[in-house]
């Protein structure tokens, strides 16, 4: 017998009710703005150019980012609902955004004063600011656009 | 810590899909308007995820100018303003964008040693897309 409404995935086996949960995943978008350069101070000023390219200029350039936070969780079968989305937009705004949206990264967000800005960098920086801070979905993919020709995703420490 | 980077290229190409096994009938309930005998062109458009440990001194997969160099060379310079069907990997089989994605994957999997290749998705279209993971596990 199957359940009906909110609680349809419910069924009745061997006469005791069974609730099966469903794994489903959703993604919230976001952008930001922000100015990188990508440069290492270990390198000489030569090697810096030849592997960072114009990236290397020294007064850095920018981007409008497009972040893509992709959870997942089993259904809560009395709100119908993965996550709360309202939490993960502010978790989003606040971890994020806030922190990351019309800044030179080099300079104001403190994960990327001694390590390059790559949209790689980026995804785990956003990933690590995320992961502890969702209540009750689970952190599934960071994608981060740099441009529409380039992203990149990061699952975790795999 | 172990990221995947992906990068978008276009090419415009024709192909007609016609497959000398059939017959004239099937070829053309198999492939509709696909089997005109004087071909069609596209838009692809390629994605090729490419996947690596974040490198500590350089903060990336792998450089970016290897990835694009290396498409260029051996992908774009292969078929862009090509007719598909013209070439020697297609003699044999039809250029659907299925074997497309798997002749791209065969060819970034054999010579691209700077990271490893997760798949190669194609965008024949807006509307359809096709992608090939090898032997892995398909990730979203």
């Amino acid at each position: 017998m199957e359940g009906t409404g909110l609680f349809r995935n419910s069924r009745c086996i061997g006469g005791w009710p069974l609730t099966i949960l469903l794994m489903v995943y959703l993604t919230r978008k976001a952008e930001f703005s922000a100015s990188h350069v990508y440069h290492n101070p270990e390198f000489t000023a030569e090697e810096n150019r030849r592997i960072f390219g114009k990236c290397n200029n020294p007064n850095g350039h920018g981007h409008n980012y497009m972040l893509e936070v992709t959870v997942k969780g089993e259904v809560d079968p009395r709100s119908g609902f993965v996550v709360d989305l309202k939490q993960l937009k502010e978790v989003m705004n606040h971890e994020v955004l806030d922190a990351m949206d019309h800044r030179f990264l080099n300079k104001e967000v403190p994960e990327f004063l001694h390590q390059i800005p790559t949209t790689e960098n980026i995804a785990i920086a956003v990933w690590q600011r995320l992961s502890s801070k969702l209540e009750r979905a689970q952190l599934h993919r960071v994608r981060v656009y740099e441009t529409p020709d380039l992203f990149v995703d990061f699952y975790g420490e795999e | 810590m172990k990221a995947h980077l992906s990068r978008r290229y276009r090419f415009s190409a024709s192909h007609r899909l016609h497959a000398n096994s059939m017959s004239a009938a099937e070829n053309q309930s198999t492939y509709g308007k696909c089997n005109n005998p004087y071909g069609h062109g596209h838009n692809y458009t390629v994605e090729v995820t490419v996947s690596g440990q974040v490198d500590a001194k350089t903060g990336m997969v792998c450089n970016l100018v290897d990835l694009d160099g290396f498409i260029e060379r051996e992908v774009l310079a292969r078929y862009d303003r090509e007719n598909l069907n013209t070439l020697l990997e297609f003699a044999q089989e039809v250029p659907t964008t299925e074997n497309l994605c798997i002749r791209i994957y065969d060819l970034v999997h054999r010579g691209f040693t700077c990271a490893h290749l997760e798949r190669v998705r194609i965008e024949e279209t807006m509307m359809n897309s096709f992608e090939y993971w090898g032997a892995a596990k398909p990730m979203f």
